[in-house]
């Protein structure tokens, strides 16, 4: 009978539940970024890139600068020479000087602190996002990933401009309607297409370094203290054993 | 009766070696939340070190910052002054300093890397009050015989033009002497040590 | 070394003369520890009212070391845990703690009570005990949804939201009532303040004074057992029970593997997934409290999803919050609707394990159903559950005086 109910609470718990996963990563055209944290390369050109052409209007408000020197194995020196622009201090936090209320009158909306989008939104979000913009038929900027977002294609002299091919597709009950089928790079940029897949990576990445710069620690630690925990286990069986040859 | 004591003997070793995992295991857990008390890095940032240019500051002018919520004082000393020093040496409670929180590259009666920069902490060391600076020579209210120093309203305690206290006052020690260094000839930076010094 | 030993032996032996002659130390070491007679058959299922006493002083020194970074105002909330998490030394290793914790404690609560199911150890006479425990259930789902409100994060606020304006169904009282709670007229800075207040010592106060009263009533009849027999009736010529074993060192010691184990578990979980996948620390809670953006879908902490899926399931607003209070409500009631001769499912025919396994799928699918966006399949499916879940009471109330039960053994098995 145990058996029986065992089977059953299986069964159930194996029935399809397809629209259960409320997943930040999962969405409308997300890619897989393969985004790796631990390359230590890869975040410190995506430090550059961000500092070059992010921080102007988002703000890294929970990140210092000394952090990122020390967790990206950078010397105060290269900080201070190659990633501060204003009189900020080694120990101060990468905020910026556009006051929201300019930026909202500017854009319509404030750009977002992105501290936290790694945690937030995951680095494949941000991946694809710096990957989805386009040029749409209002010869405006649009995004895949974020529809009517209103930032423009602040990369696009990397990329290139991409121009959207569409196809007829029917939904349900008949309704017809286009949807994007695929980008054509109608200007091409400074960067061949696989090197600016790489720089959205590299900035994907350090995102997600910055959404918790303890991560990498923690990990390591954790393996260390599992282990102790281990072993820590092990003798107190063998106690506990040695005792309870007594009962029975 | 014998297989008793081997009994007795293995559950103790194995009583000491869990107590001592155990126990081990329970220490270096600890550090991390005692760590956690230290200054946060937002606390550091906040007590960094302090630039402060004194190409403008003239003989026997007194500036002032903040530097660890402490009040630091950058004095520009003349010659005379600094040759003055020795002149009070016999009022003074410890002339040589040997009580004095001060760095160890800061000796003698002058107290200081260049003798011309005085740079000190201004809280008097009796109750922490800021003393007036009053670098002329001449009789004072407070002293006949006033060689230029700090005098602290407060409890009347007596510095001289290095910080060191008189005798006969309610103030114990002289005033501290907080880290401190040269960016170059017209930056002291406050908080940080010369390179290579203790 | 063997004069210096006894020497300090003996020290220590006449201070425990001293502190006994002013405190009761060693007469209730002896009561408690030694003298507590336990079931020498206690299995895996035994193990976590230890351990959940062990989250809650895991949870208790978190939470004040927390304390002493964070800021409980709306203005600074979410700014002062990045603070831990980035700037305090460790910031990161405690707040882990604490989220790590508080699923934890909910696992195993729910396994604890599951328990309860399996071996009747809430029939008498140890109705008050299992009513202490619910009382514990309730104080800390409250203590829970209260923290959850502290980082100001989306889902904090809009959480939040939700569950305080169930109490606007309430008739008449209900718009008053929540201003009342919110203490505004919006969820805003007083309403944060007020719950961190609560958060951190009235409702802990509480929980520690139920739980030494849990740990009271346990005490007054003994442990109950797998088997579901008493272990009293059976005594040796000692006067103490022949199935019985005295706790310490036997079940200090079990205990002391126990937390071993756990901390394992803990720590992975700890060190390499705290999020678990958006189960512990949702993903939305990264974004600060923004009251003009609701989050695409609002839902609570996965240990409350099971009866937020009850509330979801009946259309009425009131009704949802009447039916969802009954599903906790009728717990309590469990050791009368409870009517077997017989404790354990072991000696309980199979209708029991039956409506157990029912009411155990029943729980858990709705579980992961309140955790979905409730499309209207999800919503027929929530119903059939909720009516599985209410129906192993009813059920159990008729069919368990007169079901089936097979003999009980006199001493306790394995």
């Amino acid at each position: 009978m145990k058996k029986l109910a065992i089977y059953l609470f299986i069964a159930t718990m194996l029935l399809p539940v397809a629209s259960l996963t409320v997943s930040a990563s999962g969405g409308a055209g997300i890619e897989h970024s393969g985004a790796n944290i631990n390359d230590r390369g890869s975040l410190q050109r995506g430090a550059k890139w961000y500092v070059n052409y992010c921080l102007g209007c988002h703000s890294l408000a929970y990140m210092r600068y000394n952090r990122l020197a020390e967790d990206l194995g950078l010397t105060e020196d290269m900080v201070m020479q190659n990633l501060v622009d204003s009189d900020a201090k080694f120990g101060d936090t990468m905020d910026i000087s556009m006051h929201p209320e300019q930026s909202k009158a500017w854009f319509g909306k404030a750009p977002p602190d992105l501290s936290l989008i790694g945690r937030s939104r995951g680095a494949d979000w941000v991946f694809s996002y710096l990957r989805g913009f386009y040029q749409d038929e209002s010869g405006g900027w649009n995004n895949t990933v974020l529809e009517n977002a209103s930032m423009p294609h602040v990369l696009w002299q990397l990329q290139g401009i991409q121009k959207p091919v569409y196809r007829q597709e029917t939904g349900e009950g008949g309704f017809v309607h286009e949807v994007i089928d695929h980008f054509v790079l109608a200007t091409p940029g400074t960067q061949t297409p696989q090197e600016y897949e790489e720089t959205a990576r590299d900035i994907a990445a350090f995102l997600d370094y910055a959404g918790e710069p303890a991560k990498l620690k923690r990990k390591s630690i954790g393996v260390w203290v599992i282990l102790f925990l281990a072993l820590f286990t092990f003798i107190a069986y063998l106690l506990k054993a040695e005792y309870w040859r007594d009962v029975h | 009766m014998s297989s008793d004591d081997v009994n007795k003997g293995r559950r103790r070793f194995l009583v000491a070696t869990t107590s001592v995992v155990g126990g081990v295991g329970i220490g270096i857990a600890a550090i991390p939340f005692i760590k956690s008390w230290m200054p946060s890095a937002k606390a550091q940032a906040g007590g960094a070190p302090v630039e402060v240019n004194i190409s403008k500051l003239k003989e026997g002018q007194l500036l002032k910052v903040q530097w660890r919520g402490q009040t630091i004082g950058v004095l520009r000393r003349s010659p005379e002054m600094v040759s003055n020093l020795a002149r009070v040496d016999d009022q003074l409670a410890d002339p040589e300093s040997v009580n004095a929180i001060q760095p160890k590259y800061v000796e003698g009666e002058q107290r200081a890397l260049n003798p011309e920069i005085l740079v000190v902490n201004m809280h008097c060391t009796h109750l922490g009050c800021v003393p007036q600076m009053i670098p002329q020579v001449g009789p004072q209210p407070f002293d006949a015989n006033w060689n230029g120093g700090f005098y602290c309203p407060c409890h009347k305690s007596k510095f001289d033009l290095s910080g060191r206290v008189f005798r006969g006052v309610p103030a114990p020690t002289n005033l501290t002497i907080p880290p401190y260094s040269f960016l170059d000839d017209r930056t002291v930076m406050i908080g940080v040590s010369p390179q290579g010094a203790a | 070394m063997a004069k210096f030993t006894s020497s300090v032996s003996k020290g220590a032996g006449s201070f425990m003369n001293w502190l006994d002659d002013r405190l009761p130390v060693t007469s209730f070491w002896n009561a408690v520890m030694i003298g507590y007679q336990a079931p020498k058959n206690f299995n895996f299922w035994y193990y976590m009212g230890s351990l959940a006493l062990l989250v809650l002083v895991i949870q208790i020194f978190s939470g004040i070391l927390l304390a002493m970074h964070y800021k409980p105002s709306a203005a600074e909330a979410f700014a002062s845990v990045e603070y831990i998490m980035r700037d305090v030394e460790w910031g990161w290793l405690i707040r882990y703690m604490h989220t790590t914790g508080a699923s934890f404690f909910f696992v195993l609560i729910y396994l604890h009570m599951f328990r309860s199911l399996l071996y009747g150890s809430h029939k008498a006479p140890r109705e008050l005990l299992w009513v202490f425990g619910m009382l514990i259930y309730v104080v800390l789902m409250a203590e829970a949804f209260l923290g959850y409100i502290l980082p100001w994060g989306q889902m904090s606020y809009w959480g939040a939201q939700v569950i305080i304006n169930l109490f606007g169904a309430i008739p008449t009282i209900g718009e008053p009532l929540t201003q009342w709670i919110r203490g505004d007229f919006f969820i805003s800075d007083a309403t944060l303040n007020r719950f961190f207040a609560l958060h951190v010592i009235a409702v802990p106060l509480a929980l520690m004074g139920l739980v030494l009263l849990h740990l009271v009533a346990l005490r007054e009849n003994g442990s109950n057992n797998p088997d579901g027999i008493d272990i009293k009736k059976n005594k040796g010529p000692d006067g103490t029970p022949v199935d019985g074993i005295p706790f310490h060192p036997y079940y200090t010691v079990k205990d002391i593997f126990g937390v071993g184990f756990f901390l394992v578990l803990f720590s992975f979980v700890l060190f390499l997934w705290p999020e678990a996948g958006g189960l512990f620390l949702e993903h939305d809670n990264f974004v600060p409290a923004n009251p003009l953006v609701t989050p695409e879908h609002i839902k609570p902490v996965w240990y409350f999803t099971p009866f937020y899926a009850i509330l979801k399931a009946v259309p009425d607003k009131l009704l949802g919050v009447i039916t969802m209070g009954a599903s906790v409500a009728i717990l309590f009631f469990l050791p009368w609707i409870d009517r077997s001769p017989v404790r354990s499912i072991r000696y309980k025919g199979t209708w029991y394990k039956v409506l157990l396994a029912m009411f155990t799928i029943a729980f858990v699918r709705l579980g992961l159903l309140g955790m979905a966006e409730g499309t209207p399949a999800q919503t027929w499916e929530m119903r059939v559950w909720t009516l599985v879940y209410f129906m192993f009471f009813v059920l159990l109330f008729f069919m368990s005086p007169g079901g089936k039960t097979k003999p009980e053994p006199d001493r306790v098995t394995h």
